[in-house]
């Protein structure tokens, strides 16, 4: 092997877990944050408390002022210039940190989060990757001490999800100076307060949509009524129309038909944040849910005694958990990636933009993993609550309505499954990720017979890593086969991305699992980490029994006769567990730990 | 105006208390440490001092590395620099000596401490510390005015206030009222990043002696099961207090 190919091959690509595994020595756990990150945490933790939580139901009551008012302090705490350059009035602090201040921002309200992200998210960040130095200067550091709110206009009445297909037009004036926008954006997050807009408008017939910086006080920009909502209530969300709504042509942002490229690599960004974002409201519902539980006594006992309770607080605790530790792997793979480009010599923006755009796979998975969790999370947490869950008084009932657009907003989670498939396969295709010969050598193995070894499963975690082995191969024949037999035609079979989607985001969120319980018991002993090893075992057997779910349904839908066997019998011995788990006594276990420390008991 | 502020690091008072090597010691493992809440106070009180009437702002505490994150919390937060003497705080006599030697080399103004701490809450530290040094005393300190080289004071005692005068240097020990917990800050994203380059020196301890030494802890008992009697059914409440509880 040359110098080179050991320098290519040193970190492990975006997507490239499916192919290569990688040691825990190498992956990051929010275990490893330092003592400077983690007080950036409490300090965030510490405003929500005191400033938030006291006041939380006018969120409830569609109060935007007092979202507003939390922004204008978390910009004098300096949360809102995270990620921005020193230079440009931010702190710029590394991706892991901006991940980690998001997470605890975001645990409290939906309304919060959601003015929070787009603000710094899709508000702030097309500046700071794409502006010029003129705009970086005049914008940034407004919108990174909170003087300046922003916000970001894509989706049309008729384009959402077909982003690219927006009606909105830009006309440059005949004088040259200004561009002329005409157009109506909806479901525009923070519209009621922002004094600054990303836009997005196509130049006259261009292909693709141009992106504009548009002030609140440019003639022409109107808006619509505030939308009632199912949860996120004091998120300030309106149209915004514009009607000849002249734009200096200075305020063009990067190029003219780069700006579908600028919302996607927002989206990007946004993904993975609002995976983070969901993390921290995950671990407080479980904290209510566990702390009613204990109090709450039926049949004379607390219900947390009762195994379907625990059963439920197992599982919340354990996809938190996984959650948390495949965000921040993925979080860290990036940053190290901005790091790698930016020692080869490139801008801080171009590294920025081709280190998330590299781990758009993961950002993707991670969208959709983390609030389909949030999600679970919080209808159990409603559920354990019982009567009181449903009841406004309560803190589940927000949190349940909240999480909902998780699923929603940032690409639907339909659209991010697909999309990471899609963005799998064109890096096969590309030879960015050799994808097709493992997929060929699982054919070959199949013909084998099975090792009859007794395995030596003596070591931590070596059956699990087999096992994890094998559910990638599970993938890689299924979506292997399935690319043979309909080529490019597969972006049609939306059904079978789903299906793929869902075996890859299973195998993601197992592997960080196990890596982070297999560090952590480098660190501090098995006997530490029982529990996480419990939840790591348990996830596992979630995954097998998904991914050969997914991966049967699959296979009954695009493969018929002897292939189908072929494949079905492939899937099987891919999935089979030699020693399964005691699934029950393991969810004891975890809940016995949740139950004894009252609250969601990983704090990092 | 140069003010010395003594940080001790405790436990947060949501930490789950257990005791270790037969109840000898104080079982840290899992424990969230954060500054004494009585020091905040005083910490707060000291920032602002610093900055009406300009002046340097020094926290100390007494104890292993393992602390540093509370005092650096501490200069996030807006102290200027920091000292950790590097010993197990053995007892209050032995911290008092460890502070009183700093003060002694430094010509410090005022010595803000807590109360007490809200660990082993000895509440002896500051009185100890002013004795060593003979400086004036005054505890439970809810209200601190300082006019030139004269302070004007409130003391909460039994049902009410105190005013005092008394003049510099001394030693409070502060409690809240110093400044309202609306007042305490969140320390802000660039404090904290400065805390990095603060200084944070380590000093060795100085020869000392420690009067008192812990036989062993005990915890109370956990609390029994609740029993709620029906607001109308006066009769069974008497009778359980009688015949149960046994204490009517």
């Amino acid at each position: 092997m040359s110098d080179n190919t050991v320098q290519a091959t040193r970190f492990l690509k975006g997507g490239e877990f499916l192919i290569r595994d990688v040691s825990s020595d190498e992956v990051f756990i929010p275990e490893d944050f330092n003592e400077e990150q983690r007080m950036m945490a409490e300090a965030t933790t510490e405003f929500i408390e005191k400033e938030v939580i006291p006041e939380r139901e006018r969120f409830e009551k569609k109060d935007y002022d007092f979202t507003l008012s939390l922004m204008k302090k978390a910009g004098e705490l300096g949360l809102l210039g995270i990620s921005v350059a020193e230079e440009y009035g931010g702190l710029g602090m590394d991706f892991n940190t901006s991940m980690l201040v998001c997470d605890r921002i975001s645990g409290v309200s939906g309304s919060l989060s959601t003015a929070y992200g787009a603000h710094t998210g899709i508000g702030t960040l097309p500046i700071s990757l794409y502006g010029t130095e003129e705009q970086k200067k005049k914008y940034l550091p407004k919108l990174a001490t909170g003087e300046w709110m922003g916000a970001y206009c894509l989706t049309e009445p008729g384009a959402g999800s077909d982003a690219n297909s927006g009606k909105s037009k830009a006309e440059l004036t005949a004088d040259g100076k200004h561009y002329k926008i005409n157009g109506q954006k909806i479901w525009i997050s923070n519209a009621g307060f922002a004094n600054l807009f990303i836009v997005f408008a196509r130049i006259e017939d261009d292909k693709y949509l141009t992106g504009f910086i548009v002030e609140r006080t440019f003639d022409g920009i109107s808006f619509g009524e505030e939308e009632n909502k199912l949860g996120i209530r004091a998120s300030s969300t309106r149209q915004v129309f514009f009607n000849d709504c002249l734009v200096p042509v200075e305020n063009l942002l990067g190029e003219r038909n780069g700006g579908f490229k600028i919302a996607m690599n927002a989206l990007n960004y946004g993904r993975i944040k609002l995976a983070v974002a969901t993390l921290d409201a995950a671990r407080r519902v479980l904290t209510h849910a566990v702390q009613y539980g204990n109090e709450r006594k039926q049949f004379g006992q607390s219900i947390t005694e009762f195994g379907a309770i625990q059963q439920k607080l197992a599982d919340m605790a354990t996809y938190t958990w996984v959650a948390e530790s495949a965000t921040y792997r993925a979080g860290q793979d990036i940053e190290n990636h901005i790091a790698r480009l930016k020692e080869e010599g490139a801008s801080l923006s171009e590294s920025k933009l081709k280190g998330v755009e590299e781990y758009a796979i993961e950002c993707a998975i991670m969208k959709v993993f983390a609030s389909e969790v949030g999600s679970y999370v919080s209808d159990e947490g409603v559920q354990i609550y019982g009567g009181m869950g449903y009841s406004a008084d309560a803190p589940m009932e927000s949190a349940y309505r909240d999480v909902r657009i998780a699923r929603i907003y940032e690409g639907t989670n339909e659209i991010n499954r697909m999309h990471s498939v899609g963005m799998l396969l064109k890096k096969a295709l590309k030879g960015e990720l050799d994808l097709m010969s493992p997929a060929m050598k699982i054919g070959g193995e199949l013909m084998e017979i099975p090792s009859f070894d007794t395995p030596d499963y003596s070591e931590l975690f070596s059956e699990e890593k087999e096992i994890l082995g094998k559910l990638k191969k599970s993938i890689l024949m299924v979506a292997g086969k399935a690319v043979e037999k309909y080529a490019m035609q597969i972006e049609e079979e939306q059904e079978l991305l789903m299906a793929a989607a869902n075996m890859i985001i299973e195998v993601y969120a197992a592997e960080s699992a196990l890596l982070r319980a297999e560090k952590l018991s480098k660190q501090r002993g098995e006997e530490k980490t029982q529990t996480e090893i419990d939840m790591t075992r348990l996830f596992l057997y979630r995954a097998v029994e998904n991914v050969g779910r997914a991966g049967r349904e699959a296979i009954y839908s695009f493969a018929e006769g002897d292939e189908q066997r072929m494949l079905l019998m492939g899937l099987k011995r891919f999935t089979k567990l030699q020693n399964p788990i005691n699934v029950t006594e393991t969810r004891r276990r975890i809940a016995k730990r949740v139950v004894e420390a009252n609250r969601y008991p990983f704090t990092i | 105006m140069k003010v010395l502020v003594c940080i001790s690091h405790v436990p947060d008072t949501t930490s789950k208390i257990n005791f270790t090597s037969d109840n000898k010691e104080f079982d840290k493992n899992g424990v969230q440490f954060v500054i004494n809440p009585y020091d905040e106070f005083g910490l707060t009180r000291a920032i602002w001092i610093k900055e009406k009437q300009g002046g340097t702002v020094t926290v100390l505490n007494v104890g292993k590395a393992e602390t540093e994150p509370t005092l650096r919390k501490a200069l996030a937060i807006g102290a200027d620099d920091a000292i950790r003497i590097d010993a197990e705080p053995t007892d209050a006599f032995y911290v008092a000596q460890q502070i009183a030697a700093v003060v002694k080399e430094n010509n410090y103004d005022l010595v803000i401490a807590g109360r007490e701490s809200i660990d082993y809450n000895g509440g002896q530290v500051p009185g100890m510390l002013a004795a060593l040094l003979k400086w004036p005393f005054v505890n439970g300190c809810m209200g601190l005015e300082l006019d030139g080289n004269k302070a004007s004071l409130i003391r909460e005692i039994d049902g009410g206030k105190e005013k005092l005068s008394a003049s510099l240097p001394l030693v409070i020990g502060g409690q809240k009222g110093l400044v309202e917990e609306k007042d305490l800050r969140i320390p802000n994203m660039r404090g904290i990043m400065s805390a990095r380059t603060k200084p944070l020196n380590v000093k060795d301890a100085t020869n000392g002696d420690h009067r008192t030494s812990v036989g062993n802890y005990e915890k109370p008992a956990p609390k029994s099961a609740v029993k709620m009697i029906d607001a109308d059914n006066i009769e069974e409440l008497v009778n359980l207090l009688h015949s149960e509880a046994k204490v009517i």
